[in-house]
């Protein structure tokens, strides 16, 4: 889950970590009031989850006070990259006498947190040579170990007990305390400014595990899903829109990605992946085939191979949903697995073929989306 | 000889009475699986498929010894379910939940790490040595025993490649699923590695999917590998996954993306299968240049006249 940079700018604050003086606004008035309290210039920034926002127009610098409030006005009627701006975080312009990089991540090959810093933050940090990156590897059992971080500080470049190399060090530790009490798999600082002696997080991008929610209630929970994809979660499925004509519901990550590339193969585009998992029951499968019929695909695809899922549950869902409301596209049914005789049996009674290959499957729905 | 489990494997079942944990443990004994305990605390005392249910893995083990437990926990609950396995002195962990949170996941494959046990998953389907045992949920009926070894982050998706290669008398040694979350425990490379060493594997299949740089990793293994490798690959057309901003593409420097996997697979020998159709084929050529050859292992892929040298 993605957290928005002034909910992680809250946060950093509560850790300990310096942010810019600013205030979250929602209307021009409290932009208007705002500025009052911080004087000018000022930084505008559109509370987006898409990256890229300063490229795309989201971050303003205003002069004076009626600036700001235009400024304001603008970016609050519009979307950033497809996302509607309905917050702005208005805050002092620091004095930029250096922009580092920071942030604590994954290391999936590790198998550990790893803490990622450089002297070159800003944009360009991803096309920063391996020499411009200083890496470590957080052993679990250590953690960041003042010894550790005062490695790292050094091997950054600033002088070993200074003023700047402590307060660079207490972040690092903020950010890595946060990281675990928080549940992050991300805590981005970048641009970390240092302004004169001081460090500053300019900005701040924290993603929260989501399968650690349930215990950060305390973290407001932030919904980036379109409609569709909230009704999915809602039923326990994992949904991405696209842009194709073949809607497509299949059981598993692996086999739904194999059926968009199939149908790729044969030369057309996936309308969606929906994913019903493992174990669906036939009510669920009912939900979601409804789901994928409301984004109006020219043929669905059903691929399903029932390990714990079971075939006559699957079968069922499909036929009730051709009686109770008739399908609004041809569908495909590919279903093999447990229980396949029975859920076989149960389409054909129905007058639905069900087919055993999910290839031939693929290819007959990309002929039958005309 | 397969990998990790074989006939002689004794099992302890932890989340026994959950609705998963019941259904498997009948699955797993009517396989052939050595259940011989389960355990849920607070449940001790109860019978799941005529097998005994104690209150801890201590308690368990006091009374049945075992090698491997596998693991239906609920997600909060999990991390604690295997520190209390690995304490106890359990070796192999099979762990089938999924959505275990990724700070519990890393503590426990550190513990695992300490104390020299394998820790395969989260999030896996298992692992199974057809005609010997089988641990997780795949359906009983797909395996047959025979030379290929098969190991895959997806479930489903291997179900339909061994039922593939099953349909074609291609039989397996070990099928072994290391999890789809991006955070595993047990490593392509560590399987490939077993795969090499293991008398009855001659032909291993690589299942793998967009996203990090496990396939990579794996690549850099292949290179050294004497057994012919086919992979698939999927998600071409799928849509990017989430980017966690510059850190994750810091991290992944290029790699994770389908023609990344590709290239490095195929750079380090392996044969890539373009549609998962397309593996049974490439495995079956593999075998019969085996028996055509059987010092091919030794000196492929140079000598094999279907590897188109990319300009190695």
């Amino acid at each position: 889950m993605k957290i928005f940079e002034y909910m992680g700018k809250e946060l950093f604050a509560s850790f300990g970590i310096p942010i810019p003086r600013g205030r979250v606004c929602r209307d021009v008035a409290a932009v208007r009031q705002t500025v009052g309290e911080l004087g000018t210039p000022v930084v505008i920034k559109a509370q987006v989850l898409s990256g890229g926002r300063g490229k795309a127009g989201g971050i303003k610098i205003a002069a004076d006070s009626s600036q700001a409030e235009q400024l304001s006005a603008q970016l609050l009627e519009s979307t950033i990259q497809g996302c509607p701006v309905t917050a702005l975080l208005v805050e002092e312009k620091l004095t930029v006498d250096q922009e580092l990089y920071l942030a604590i991540t994954t290391d999936p090959t590790n198998r550990c947190l790893v803490l990622i810093a450089s002297r070159h933050g800003g944009v360009e940090i991803e096309t920063m040579p391996e020499s411009a990156i200083v890496r470590h590897l957080i052993d679990p059992s250590l953690g960041l170990a003042p010894f550790i971080v005062r490695d790292v500080v050094l091997r950054l470049g600033f002088l070993p007990r200074s003023d700047q190399s402590r307060a660079l060090a207490n972040i690092m530790q903020s950010a890595y305390r946060l990281a675990k009490e928080k549940d992050a798999e991300l805590v981005e600082i970048n641009p970390l400014v240092c302004s004169g002696e001081q460090f500053v997080a300019a900005d701040a991008k924290i993603v929260i595990d989501d399968d650690a929610l349930f215990r950060q209630k305390e973290v407001e929970y932030v919904d980036e899903s379109t409609m569709i994809e909230q009704q999915a979660k809602s039923l326990g499925l994992a949904h991405v829109d696209l842009e194709g004509e073949i809607g497509v519901l299949a059981n598993g990550a692996g086999i739904t990605m194999a059926t968009l590339d199939l149908i790729n193969h044969y030369g057309k585009s996936a309308a969606n992946f929906l994913d019903i998992g493992g174990g669906a029951a036939s009510g669920v499968v009912r939900d979601a085939l409804q789901l994928v019929f409301s984004k109006h695909p020219k043929a669905v695809l059903i691929n399903v191979f029932g390990g714990i899922t079971r075939c006559d549950q699957v079968a069922q869902a499909i036929v009730d949903v051709k009686r109770q409301r008739g399908f609004l596209a041809p569908v495909v049914v590919r279903l093999v697995g447990t229980n396949q005789e029975a859920g076989q049996n149960i389409l054909q009674s129905a007058g639905i073929e069900a087919l055993t290959n999910m290839q031939e499957a693929a290819r007959k729905a990309t002929e039958l989306a005309v | 000889m397969s990998i990790i489990v074989n006939e002689q494997t004794r099992l302890l079942v932890q989340g026994i009475t959950g609705n998963q944990g019941m259904f498997h443990t009948e699955q797993m004994r009517s396989y052939g699986t050595k259940v011989v305990a389960g355990v849920t605390p607070g449940r001790g005392g109860a019978q799941v498929a005529g097998i005994p249910v104690y209150d801890s893995v201590r308690a368990a083990l006091a009374e049945q010894p075992a090698d491997a437990s596998v693991l239906f926990t609920p997600a909060a609950l999990t991390k604690d379910a295997a520190l209390e396995a690995m304490t106890a002195g359990i070796k192999t962990l099979v762990i089938v939940t999924e959505h275990v949170p990724l700070h519990d996941a890393i503590e426990l494959m550190a513990y695992a790490s300490l104390s020299d046990a394998t820790v395969i998953g989260p999030n896996t389907f298992g692992v199974v040595s057809p005609g010997k045992c089988k641990i997780g949920i795949p359906p009983n009926s797909l395996f047959r025993p025979g030379p290929v070894g098969v190991v895959a982050r997806s479930g489903t998706l291997s179900y339909e490649t061994v039922a593939n290669l099953s349909a074609r008398d291609i039989g397996q040694s070990t099928v072994i699923g290391i999890g789809g979350d991006r955070m595993v425990g047990l490593s392509f490379s560590q399987v490939l590695s077993d795969f090499e060493a293991d008398q009855e594997t001659k032909v291993v299949v690589l299942i793998g999917e967009i996203g990090g740089s496990a396939e990579e990793d794996a690549a850099d293994y292949i290179q050294t590998m004497t057994k012919p490798v086919v992979a698939y690959i999927t998600g071409k057309s799928a849509p990017s996954g989430k980017r966690m901003g510059h850190a994750g593409a810091i991290i992944e420097r290029g790699r994770g993306s389908y023609g990344s996997k590709t290239a490095a697979l195929r750079q380090a020998g392996a044969r890539i299968a373009t549609l998962p159709s397309e593996v049974p084929e490439l495995v079956s050529r593999e075998l019969a240049a085996l028996a055509r050859d059987p010092f091919y292992g030794l000196i492929w892929p140079s000598t094999c006249p279907d590897y188109t040298d990319p300009g190695r």
